[in-house]
């Protein structure tokens, strides 16, 4: 990027809005604290929960820190096997994450794909995209993801193939609909006139006029997709308990929430709360900014 | 309108024709279930008659003729584990799940309909803001670790109301309710707020935003011109224009409290639909999950032409294509 292009954009009414938009700039504050947390935290942590030579039995059950009983080693407190709650929250928030954000951008992808050959090609292809959209819109994510999983069995990659399937449908209706009205422009019929190939068409003109909406869209899923996942390894059926999500920590800490230990399972959950919180305060500002209908 | 309705109509068969081709594949290409059917050490005789049984000798196509007409006839087989009729297990279940989720949304609307229409009268107050950031909260929570929180602070804790289990039923109409007896009640309030919780917070985002459009139009001001007070503008003429496009939600936000259920009875222990397909899935008792699968199907789909319909029959500014 150019010096120039920066100092555009630097001046541009976006960056002017965000400035003055606290709750966007909270919500960049937590992701970034987040995407510090997911680089560089298992450095800072002083266990990997997950190399056993490195847990002791004897400290399991912990409280946190400030509690009686407290370890200052373990500030959130240990699990039954004596692994640091904290850095299983750290290792579990870069599962989670990953899951979110490679789900978000296959099903990005894969659904612009669909929306942008459908809205175009029409006839069809357009009828058969959309009634496959319409079937699955017809059950509510979590369900359909539920029984994906339940088909599939536990793992990382069943999971991102079951949240695809769900997460597809928002982005092809949304491009469908926006090609639907860039093909009648007039730029459009000019560069078909000059005898520009439909793919050029597509690459240069289209996807560059339809990506705005998306990018709403992209944001507030990938949160999405974290509650889903969490809700998907609760049960028992998204990671696998060598690869403990956060909400696979939650669901760990379930089974002995009876008994009074609180921190095992209530911190996970605070942290998913916070993750979500944060990328939906910055989708809440980027859809009133980029959707000039709504101010 | 009467042509819209048959287009609809025909739609709706097609969906679930649909969604039955979709539940048969995905079963057949998983896991064969002659080896839940059978003992450890069946001989290969009592193997294959367990297949013939459970028509696994046909081909596949022979098979889905089997199952849609089977399906068609309300005949979905027997569970695995229960050993009674899939569909007679649903519909035992069934009332405890509408109970939960009816409570939900009633809670959902109460809460929400004054807190969204407060904001979006007055958008610009402090309250607003925290009404939005509430919701926004409420939307970034994992429904069910609300579920835990509410049962460590309420029944660990506190010792107020029973952590899981459905408590004393009594019978009204053939219908087994709770919440007519104080037991009742005290186990049904956990389960239901922890429900309620997602579709309060959506409730209120779209209510606030409803009423913000509704406020800036002109009946508003001229119903404040000949006089109507603060109240009668945003209750009679605000709010009950801005209630219209919630029917359209209405469909959705069922969906999602039945999708949710599944983990709020699972945390809650609370015999309905939803832990029963949990533990259906667990346990690979395909019959059931299958049962659940296209009854779920049937309703949302039943729902949602309802909810069309009658759109288009409250707003008569609708023009149904």
């Amino acid at each position: 990027m150019s010096a120039s292009t920066l100092d555009r954009f630097l001046a541009s009414e976006l960056v002017h809005n965000y400035r003055r938009n606290l709750p966007a700039v909270i919500g960049s504050l937590i992701v970034l604290g987040f995407a510090f947390t997911v680089t560089f935290g298992p450095g800072l942590v002083a266990q990997d929960p997950y190399d056993i030579a490195q847990l002791e039995l004897m400290d399991s059950f912990k409280p946190p820190a400030w509690l009686e009983g407290g370890d200052p080693a373990y500030w959130l407190g240990t699990d039954g096997q004596g692994r640091d709650v904290l850095a299983s929250i750290v290792y579990g928030t870069r599962i989670s994450l990953f899951i979110g954000l490679t789900a978000m951008l296959a099903s990005c992808l894969l659904g612009t794909t669909l929306g942008i050959v459908a809205g175009f090609h029409g006839g069809w292809l357009d009828a058969v995209i959309m009634r496959i959209a319409d079937i699955q819109l017809s059950f509510p994510s979590v369900l359909t993801a539920l029984f994906l999983m339940s088909a599939f069995g536990t793992g990382i990659e069943k999971v991102l193939i079951a949240l695809t399937s769900v997460g597809w449908v928002v982005y092809a209706r949304t491009v469908r609909g926006s090609t639907l009205r860039e093909k009648q422009r007039e730029y459009i019929q000019a560069a078909r006139v000059s005898g520009l190939p439909n793919w050029k068409i597509i690459l240069r003109h289209i996807l560059p006029n339809v990506l705005t909406p998306i990018i709403v869209v992209a944001t507030i899923q990938v949160g999405t997709f974290v509650l889903i996942e969490a809700s998907l390894s609760f049960l028992g059926v998204g990671v696998p308990i060598t690869k403990p999500s956060l909400g696979l920590l939650i669901k760990n800490g379930f089974d002995v929430l009876f008994s009074g230990l609180w921190w095992i399972s209530v911190f996970p959950g605070l942290v998913i709360m916070l993750l979500v919180f944060g990328i939906n305060l910055l989708g809440d500002f980027l859809r009133d900014e980029l959707n000039p209908r709504l101010k | 309108m009467f042509g819209y309705v048959i287009k609809r109509a025909f739609q709706m068969v097609l969906v679930l024709w649909a969604v039955s081709v979709l539940v048969f594949v995905m079963m057949s290409f998983t896991g064969d279930p002659t080896y839940m059917m059978v003992p450890l050490d069946a001989t290969e005789e009592q193997i294959a008659q367990a297949r013939r049984l459970l028509g696994l000798d046909h081909s596949h196509l022979t098979q889905y003729r089997l199952f849609l007409k089977n399906v068609l006839q309300g005949d979905f087989g027997r569970s695995f584990v229960f050993r009674q009729p899939a569909n007679s297990l649903i519909l035992e279940r069934l009332p405890a799940t509408l109970e939960i989720v009816f409570l939900a949304m009633a809670i959902a609307l109460v809460v929400a309909i004054p807190l969204g229409v407060y904001a979006g009268a007055n958008p610009k107050r402090a309250g607003s803001h925290a009404v939005m950031a509430g919701s926004l909260v409420g939307i970034s929570l994992p429904g069910f670790w609300v579920g835990m929180v509410l049962i460590f602070v309420f029944a660990v804790k506190l010792q107020l109301f029973p952590s899981s289990g459905r408590g004393p039923t009594q019978e009204v109409f053939g219908i087994r309710v709770s919440f007519l007896t104080w037991e009742g009640l005290r186990h049904i309030i956990l389960p239901a707020v922890t429900l309620s919780i997602g579709t309060l917070a959506i409730l209120m985002r779209i209510i606030r935003a409803e009423m913000m459009e509704v406020m800036r139009q002109d009946f508003v001001r001229f119903a404040r011109a000949k006089g109507v007070g603060q109240r009668g503008v945003l209750f009679r003429h605000g709010l009950k224009n801005a209630l219209i496009p919630l029917v359209t939600v209405f469909g959705l936000m069922l969906g999602d409290l039945i999708a949710f259920a599944t983990l709020t009875e699972t945390i809650f222990a609370w015999p309905g639909i939803g832990k029963l397909l949990v533990d259906s899935i667990y346990r690979g008792d395909r019959p059931v999950i299958v049962v659940y699968l296209m009854f779920v199907a049937l309703m949302f789909v039943v729902v949602n032409f309802a909810v069309d319909v009658l759109y288009a029959l409250i707003d008569p500014r609708i023009k149904i294509r």
